[in-house]
């Protein structure tokens, strides 16, 4: 399919490693534990966010891909917040922190829901986080997939770029569920920069497993 | 390329169909009922349920096998009783697509009790939504939106992009769902945001919101022969915006939603004076319903009648920008306003020019709103043709 | 009294999740919210549920969170008042 959109940074993020533009970037052997990696990486790449701690953990992996993504490309020079979008998708929902949730529910005599956790109980959360972070107004639009929808999602977004919904769009997949993890985040935009690596399916699917 | 409504339901406490719905609504019935005790909530609360033997008698008549959790059996009923509506729509075919929008889905499945009757898979809305398109015969992929309380607005805004840029469907089933549970309530009451009574959208006496359980369609279609000439009403245009401000608390200004607002009436050519009714978001919670006065009147659309149906339906999530869209499309048929139950007195810093008595109104174009946790927001635009 | 106090700034940084926040940096009479600690509105709620939890004191009334919060003083002598 013939499109005159670019992808023009990728990150992504699993199994311990932090691969930028499809070249790795840093590795994480101290520990098996997916929290512990994320930490990691926000202090490797000196994130300075306070709020990443709060933040549960599908929101955690999301921001420091989208950190990482960002410091490649200096978006807010050229895009005005009303025109970037985040179209972001995944699995399992907000699944992790949902069983949390239930459990400081189920028992009456040890009943303490949390607002802080409640709050993450929905995956869009994460599209919130990326969007103060870096105060991003246009499009935004959680999907979730049984496995990442690349024809839809290259689709959907030339569609919004061509018709001037946006002018750059953050896009990808951010899953966490029962310790599987996996970040792919990518910038869409409709001018060769970067990467300038014609977005589409094809290329998606490349990319993203290519690791 | 236009893009009709086909046919449309609701499924609620206040009925099975879109006309039941309605008129319930024309006569100030409300849905919100008190429960001094329930499975879904420690303290006492006021909720919208809807019936389950209501649920479980309608759905024995589709004579189908009963495999299915509470909200899929919603959301069948809900497109079952839309196409009813129409029967041009073939729901079988490969230009048929199903758009499934739900905050939650099937969370009751975590509940202890619930949790080994059905596949661990059905928590997943991707595995949901294919149950619900099976049992339709339906050959398509659905797509699955979850974006908080704007998902149904934005599961309509798609559905209308979709059919106009792409030539391969023809019709496209936008049918939203979430269910009361102790998970939801539980958490908005964490939350400090639940009203000890009936919520007051828009009220000077406003103290939070009132949950509710609902399924609702709306049936989208650029195939002119499949609606009827007299009385067709169009998506025109929508947007969605986020405040980037704070992951809960709505934005201060309002800027956001004006965004939204601002790009959906771009997109639908049409001016603030041109609308003539806006179905708000009004959760009826101190902060949402003063962000959304201030975006109305930056918007200059503060003098349009605009009412919330919060304190008919409760707050429904995935649901409420569907069955609130469907409200609104009865309005323009009937050219009926409908009352905001439980307004008495505007309660908030700027004027908007809330419904306090159902009346008459000619009706041509239509603003529904909504806005939601991670500071999203959206608009759709319906017009008469 | 400065017993529960430290005791108390243990309990925040622990349920509000204030990782690079240590004990002595919290000064006993600072605003918590706005520019002292930086503590926003899903935390005066998290605040809430710890008086709840850790000393089984109700606040029915987020609002009552204002006075209750504006330091770690207040908080303490808010909870030796109300504690049964």
């Amino acid at each position: 399919m013939s499109t005159k959109n670019y992808i023009s940074a990728i990150c992504s993020i699993k199994n311990g490693k932090v691969f930028v533009n499809n070249t790795l970037d840093y590795t994480f052997t101290e520990s098996n534990e997916p929290i512990d990696f994320f930490k990691s990486v926000y202090k490797h790449y000196q994130l300075n966010y306070p709020k990443f701690y709060k933040m549960d953990s599908l929101s955690k992996l999301a921001f420091i891909a989208s950190e990482i993504l960002l410091k490649t490309q200096a978006i807010s020079k050229e895009h005005t917040p009303e025109n970037i979008a985040i179209i972001i998708a995944n699995s399992a929902s907000s699944l992790e922190i949902d069983t949390e949730h239930q459990q400081t529910i189920n028992d009456k005599a040890n009943y303490f829901p949390s607002p802080a956790n409640f709050v993450y109980t929905l995956p869009n959360i994460l599209i919130g986080e990326i969007a103060i972070r870096n105060k991003i107004k246009g499009e935004n639009t959680f999907f979730i997939f049984d496995k990442f929808d690349t024809l839809f999602m290259s689709s959907y977004i030339n569609s919004l770029l061509n018709s001037k919904k946006a002018s750059i769009c953050v896009a990808g997949w951010v899953d966490f569920y029962e310790n599987h993890y996996e970040a792919n985040l990518y910038l869409v935009e409709n001018s060769e920069k970067g990467l300038k690596s014609k977005h589409t399916a094809e290329e998606l699917n490349k990319r993203i497993t290519n690791n | 390329m236009n893009v009709f409504v086909a046919a449309d339901n609701i499924i609620s406490p206040l009925g099975f169909t879109s006309i039941e719905n309605f008129e319930n609504l024309k006569h100030l019935q409300t849905g919100v009922r008190f429960f001094e005790t329930s499975d879904f909530s420690v303290e006492p609360v006021h909720a919208a349920v809807i019936d389950n033997e209501k649920i479980e008698t309608e759905f024995k008549k589709l004579n189908t096998s009963n495999g299915y959790t509470k909200l899929e059996k919603m959301a069948i009923l809900s497109i079952h009783k839309a196409l009813e509506q129409n029967t041009t729509i073939d729901i079988k075919s490969e230009k048929t697509l199903i758009i499934f929008s739900s905050t939650k889905g099937n969370i009751d499945l975590l509940q202890p009790e619930l949790k080994n009757k059905y596949d661990k898979k059905r928590l997943f809305l991707w595995e949901t939504a294919k149950v619900i398109c099976s049992h339709f015969q339906n050959p398509n992929t659905p797509l699955v939106v979850s974006n908080a309380c704007i998902s149904g607005v934005i599961a309509l805004m798609l559905g209308k992009r979709l059919l106009e840029e792409n030539s391969k469907y023809e019709n496209i089933i936008v049918v939203g769902a979430d269910i009361i549970t102790h998970f939801v309530v539980s958490g908005f009451q964490s939350f400090k945001a639940v009203s000890t009574e009936i919520a007051k959208p828009y009220d000077a006496e406003r103290i939070g919101i009132s949950l509710g359980e609902a399924a609702g369609t709306i049936v989208l279609t650029n195939n002119v022969s499949a609606i009827s000439t007299t009385s067709s009403i169009l998506v025109k245009g929508g947007a969605s915006s986020n405040d980037a401000n704070h992951i809960s608390g709505p934005s201060r200004s309002g800027d956001g939603l004006l965004l939204a607002i601002e790009k959906a009436l771009e997109e639908s050519n049409l001016k603030a004076e041109d609308i003539h009714f806006i179905s708000g978001h009004g959760t009826a919670t101190l902060f949402n319903d003063e962000m959304e006065a201030l975006a109305i009147n930056d918007a200059h659309l503060q003098n349009v009648p605009m009412n919330s149906l919060k304190s008919y339906f409760g707050h429904t999530l995935g649901a409420a920008g569907i069955i609130e869209s469907v409200i609104t499309l009865e309005s323009m048929r009937k050219n009926t306003l409908i009352a905001t139950f439980n307004f008495k007195t505007l309660g908030t810093s700027k004027p908007v020019n809330i419904i306090s008595k159902t009346q008459e109104a000619n009706l041509q174009n239509c603003l529904k709103t909504a806005a939601g946790f991670g500071g999203c927001n959206a608009a759709i635009v319906f017009s008469k043709q | 009294m400065d017993a529960l106090i430290d005791k108390l700034k243990g309990e925040i940084i622990e349920q509000l999740n204030l990782e690079d926040v240590k004990k002595e940096d919290i000064n006993n009479d600072a605003p918590l919210f706005g520019d002292g600690l930086g503590l926003d509105s899903i935390d005066a709620l998290e605040l809430i549920v710890l008086l709840e939890k850790n000393y089984g004191i109700k606040v029915a009334n987020p609002q009552d969170g204002k006075k209750i919060f504006q330091s770690i003083r207040t908080m303490a002598e808010y909870i030796q008042a109300n504690q049964k």
